[in-house]
């Protein structure tokens, strides 16, 4: 889906003319562009939070020359899905494993998942 | 930041009703998360795209008590940020939007 299709949606879902919906749809992800800017974070009830990571200086390899290259400390936004997202979109392997262990995975899987970032 | 935030902003910015602005905010909220459960990617160009990843059944550990738990195959929704939106964290001007 793209953002014109998210618009055509919406609009005709609210029945908003389609430029007030796209003027609607750049205030709401400029907004949040803004706010991680500023070193805000954005929580979003149901759907997840959008974060700024700092990401710290590594030394890079050049994969051509094999020479190491300094990269600089940089911030990376970064989303975290909430917990209705997360079981919208699992919604069928929920279903097929939920007999196995349902509860203790969920919490390992969260914080290694963190851990990979 | 959350949601009425938002919507305040949505409410000054375009005129509309704050009951207006608070409907458009969660209808496009809603179409997002529909279209993901869809297993249907969404592509907002500069800000960034949301995806449905499946991630395979693996053995994890719980990184405090090192014990190994199973971890079972799901779908995860994955977020890559745009160019426009990592550049903006790291000092340039917001020009979009």
């Amino acid at each position: 889906m793209t953002k014109a299709e998210l618009v055509e949606k919406v609009s005709t879902k609210i029945n908003l003319t389609k430029k007030d919906t796209e003027r609607v749809v750049n205030i709401v992800f400029g907004s949040i562009i803004h706010a991680l800017a500023r070193g805000d974070k954005v929580e979003l009830r149901g759907f997840g939070s959008f974060r700024v990571r700092s990401r710290e200086s590594r030394d890079g390899r050049n994969p051509r020359t094999g020479d190491t290259v300094q990269s600089p400390p940089k911030k990376v936004p970064f989303f975290k899905a909430g917990k209705e997202l997360r079981e919208m979109v699992d919604v069928k392997s929920a279903s097929a494993s939920s007999s196995e262990a349902p509860s203790a995975p969920g919490v390992v899987s969260g914080s290694t998942e963190e851990n990979r970032f | 930041m959350t949601k009425i935030d938002i919507i305040n902003l949505v409410a000054e910015d375009t005129g509309l009703s704050k009951v207006k602005a608070e409907e458009a905010v969660e209808a496009i909220i809603e179409t997002i998360k529909g279209t993901l459960q869809e297993g249907e990617a969404v592509i907002l160009r500069r800000f960034g795209s949301f995806q449905v990843r499946h991630k395979n059944a693996r053995i994890g550990r719980n990184p405090k008590t090192g014990e190994e738990a199973p971890i079972s195959a799901r779908n995860v929704v994955r977020f890559k940020s745009g160019k426009h939106f990592k550049e903006a964290m790291n000092g340039a001007p917001v020009r979009f939007f």
